[in-house]
């Protein structure tokens, strides 16, 4: 941004930070304002991602895989080593770093377009393969960063600026549900859906990405934690009435629960 | 001007598609050119029997759009750079099945993921071949709101005569920027004649195969020289360039799409200055407007050749120039859009030098590196 | 005639139309006009701006490297631009949101209070016209005819009530202009 700008939950931080100290910045991430919208999930996101990281201590051990979407530039964050991979090919390329670097711990951070459409072949085959890394799946039920259009897990009846009518699943196919298909391949061993639309979702989601991590640690094989995040510019909604259509329609196609754990 | 709109880039090439029978869109999302699909499912949502999909990615776009054009559609995808990569094996298909196909590539600024800035780096990409086997792409090049109604009209119509595929090269800023535009008349797919290679049930006829694999060499030889002659019609029949200026020039600028612009703001301000500089821009990219520039290149003394690039085109000016003349390079790589004061500067100082004598054959193939925003 | 201008300010203010009714209205005298949007990652974090260029003669870059105008909605918009305006240019600002007066000496500022003539008018949305009509006051770019049939044009199957308050949008505008400089 040409200009000083913070997105709302930043300044959110700021203000709370200065009440209590529970706010501090993590370790892995860098004190870089986000250039996210407001009331984007994706900045919570970050954070928690990087509060796990720093309470597991393996800050200086992870290898970041950031997508091409609105996160492209979560490098920017993250004060951990990242590497960018081509749209949908960040599990291809998190699978070449962790063969290579297996005492390391590598994560993706994907949207569902990168994850869910183009991106899925290799996401498929590396849960298959049991590859061990954690991603970290931001559904918000559009491509955010090209404009709004309709994404995989875009639901039925959603309106997006390639889907103008709403979703019609016999013509535009029915939302996808990866994280269930996911769980049939036999090499995935943790997948939760959770959302960062509450206090108790947020907390869960950072409960699931710990877990997430802790599975790659002891080496048991794929994780995965799909987030519903709002994305109230595509959404052409408030941030308030974002978090509600999360909370009171988005879950209705996405039900929040651990959809396997064999850890 | 009756019927005149203000349309940006691709909404025109849209409304354009469509009016030149296009009843099948399938693609995927990227920056610069998302507003071409958003049109495309918005007018198709309307329209009986018009199909769009939008892909898991580029390359299953592709392949669809292989499909319907084996179906017999008026068919098109779009994209920008990253994903015209992506596209490549399915244009190697397509040519080799000598399938028509509209293919439109925004270019934006790379190598990688790059920027979304507007970019010319991907002309060797879409005049050489840019997937694998010996294979060209017919590939038009706009520079005006009118030329992209105009240019896609005539790509479906090329693709289909020729039957291969045909890009549309512009960039994110021929595919952003708004323009007036007057459409041709719509043409009424019905009346289109019947593709004798099209695959829609046997019913009446013996059965047909479209492929590309030809195991026995000989078949696979004649395959290919059969491309060829097909390729030495186009490039027989098809070249268009715009010249201009170019009577009493000295030197002449040679540029395409967006960077012509450009450089003829740049022509304008030396002219204003008195100096004798003219523009010559190709329309077609393959095939390659040799003819009419070597020509050119027998009555002037240097050529500039600008690009938003580190220097593709300029190989093919050389092959026509053949050193009749001297030629040198202004790029502007990246994403970054040089101003007309920018390229008036450098072709003023090109001018300047010719008054030194023969001076100037010292000049020839010299790259002018920009630093920084001049 | 060769004029650039930018219009700038965050997303909702209507300035993505402030330059699209001024190029058609361009379009409809027969100029040469371009428009050109921000578009992508530019537009993430609410801003919105825009460019257009209107010409006698056929039109080399749609970008203003050197604007002859900006209109700036919001302070942002002004810091945005303030060094890229050409000495001599205008700056038009929305005093409303903007308090301070850019920092260059060889620039002309004009203030217009876009938010409260629009809350006097009765409709805050209509910010984007009044300062439109404004900007074409004082700047003469296009004749006012054009400007009104522009906005029936753009709203074209929209509510009559809409480009009606709009055209008045645009004459409150220049009026706000004119009173000012006292003519
Ligand atoms: C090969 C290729 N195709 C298309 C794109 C353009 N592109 C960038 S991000 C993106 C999708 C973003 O959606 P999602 O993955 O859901 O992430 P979000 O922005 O919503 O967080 C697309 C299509 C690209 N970068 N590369
Ligand atoms: S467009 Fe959506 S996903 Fe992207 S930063 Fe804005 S709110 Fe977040
Ligand atoms: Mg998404």
């Amino acid at each position: 941004m040409p200009f000083p700008y913070r997105t709302g939950f930043t300044q959110f931080l700021r203000g709370a930070s200065k009440v209590k100290k529970v706010f501090t910045r993590p370790m892995s991430l860098k004190d870089t304002p986000f250039h996210y919208c407001p009331g984007c999930g994706h900045s919570i996101i970050h954070r928690l991602v990087a509060e796990v990281i720093d309470e597991l201590g393996i800050r200086e051990k992870t290898i970041g895989v950031p997508p091409a979407g609105c996160a492209v530039l979560a490098y920017n964050y993250f004060d951990v080593d990242m590497a960018e991979a081509p749209h949908g090919r960040a599990a291809a390329v998190a699978t070449g770093i962790k063969r290579v670097l297996p005492d390391k711990l590598v994560f993706t951070y994907q949207g569902d377009g990168d994850i869910a459409a183009i991106g899925t072949a290799e996401t498929i085959h590396a849960a298959n393969r049991g590859e061990r890394i954690t991603a970290v799946f931001v559904n918000n039920a559009v491509y955010g960063m090209t404009g709004g259009q309709m994404a995989p897990t875009t639901i039925t009846g959603q309106v997006t600026t390639t889907s103008p009518g709403g979703r019609v699943p016999l013509r535009d196919g029915y939302p996808l549900d990866l994280s269930e298909m996911l769980g049939i391949a036999a090499g995935s061993v943790y997948i939760e859906r959770t959302s960062v639309t509450t206090p108790k979702g947020i907390m869960k989601t950072r409960k699931a990405l710990k877990k997430a991590f802790m599975v790659q640690m002891e080496d048991k094989g794929f994780a995965l934690v799909e987030i519903l995040s709002p994305c109230p510019t595509n959404w052409k909604m408030s941030p308030a009435q974002a978090v509600r259509w999360v909370d009171e329609v988005m879950t209705k196609t996405f039900p929040l629960k651990v959809i396997k754990d064999v850890a | 001007m009756a019927g005149k709109v203000l349309m940006r880039g691709t909404h025109v090439l849209g409304e354009a598609a469509i009016r030149a029978g296009c009843r099948a869109y399938f693609g995927y999302p990227i920056t610069p050119q998302n507003e071409l699909p958003e049109y495309m499912a918005a007018a198709f949502a309307k329209m009986e029997g018009a199909v769009f999909l939008q892909a898991e990615s580029e390359l299953a776009s592709i392949n669809m759009v292989m499909g319907a054009s084996i179906a017999g559609a008026r068919v098109m995808t779009s994209s920008s750079s990253p994903g015209i990569s992506l596209k490549q094996e399915g244009i190697s298909y397509l040519a080799a099945m000598e399938l028509p196909a509209v293919i439109v590539n925004m270019m934006r600024g790379g190598p990688g993921l790059g920027n979304i800035a507007p970019s010319q780096g991907d002309y060797f990409q879409a005049t050489k071949g840019g997937g694998h086997g010996d294979y060209r792409v017919i590939v038009l090049a706009p520079a005006y709101g009118q030329e992209i109604a105009d240019m896609t009209r005539a790509a479906f119509d090329m693709a289909d005569k020729y039957r291969t595929p045909v890009m549309i090269l512009g960039d994110g800023m021929m595919g952003q920027m708004m323009e007036p535009v007057v459409f041709p008349e719509p043409l009424d797919p019905a009346s289109f004649p019947k593709k004798d290679f099209v695959l829609d049930g046997c019913q009446g006829r013996p059965s047909r195969i479209v492929r590309s694999l030809w195991l026995d060499t000989n078949l696979e030889e004649e395959l290919n020289w059969r491309l060829v002659r097909k390729y030495e019609i186009i490039t027989e029949e098809i070249p268009d360039e715009e010249i201009y200026l170019a009577d009493d020039a000295e030197v002449i600028v040679v540029a395409y799409g967006t960077a012509a612009r450009i450089a003829k703001g740049g022509v304008h301000r030396a002219r204003e200055a008195g100096q004798k500089i003219g523009l010559f821009r190709p329309k077609t990219l393959w095939p390659f407007p040799y003819e009419p520039l070597k020509r050119l290149s027998r009555k002037i003394r240097h050529m500039v050749v600008f690009e938003m690039s580190t220097g593709q085109m300029v190989e093919d000016v050389r092959l026509a120039v053949e050193g009749r003349c001297d030629v040198s390079f202004y790029g502007r790589p990246g994403g970054v859009v040089a101003t007309p004061e920018e390229i008036a500067r450098v072709l003023s100082g090109v001018y300047r030098r010719l008054d030194h004598g023969r001076g100037a054959a010292a000049e020839s193939g010299h790259t002018f590196r920009s630093v920084g925003s001049a | 005639m060769l004029l650039k201008i930018i219009f700038s300010g965050f997303g909702g203010q209507g300035v993505l139309m402030m330059g699209y009714v001024l190029a058609v209205a361009g379009m409809k005298e027969d100029k040469h006009v371009t428009f050109l949007p921000a578009y992508g990652a530019e537009v993430r974090g609410g801003t919105a701006n825009c460019t257009v260029v209107v010409s006698d003669n056929e039109i080399a870059s749609p970008i203003a490297s050197s604007p002859e105008y900006v209109v700036a909605m919001n302070y942002p918009s002004m810091i945005k631009y303030l060094n890229m305006v050409k000495s001599g240019g205008t700056m038009f600002l929305n005093s409303d949101l903007i308090s301070e007066k850019p920092a260059r000496e060889d620039l002309k500022t004009v203030s217009v209070p876009a938010n409260s003539l629009a809350h006097e008018m009765g409709n805050d949305r209509a910010l984007n016209m009044i300062m439109l009509g404004a900007v074409n006051a004082v700047a003469g770019i296009v004749s006012e005819k054009a400007l009104a049939e522009a906005v029936e044009t753009v709203l074209e199957g929209k509510k009559k009530t809409l480009i009606d308050t709009n055209q008045q949008a645009l004459v409150k505008g220049s009026k706000y202009m004119c009173s000012g400089c006292g003519s």
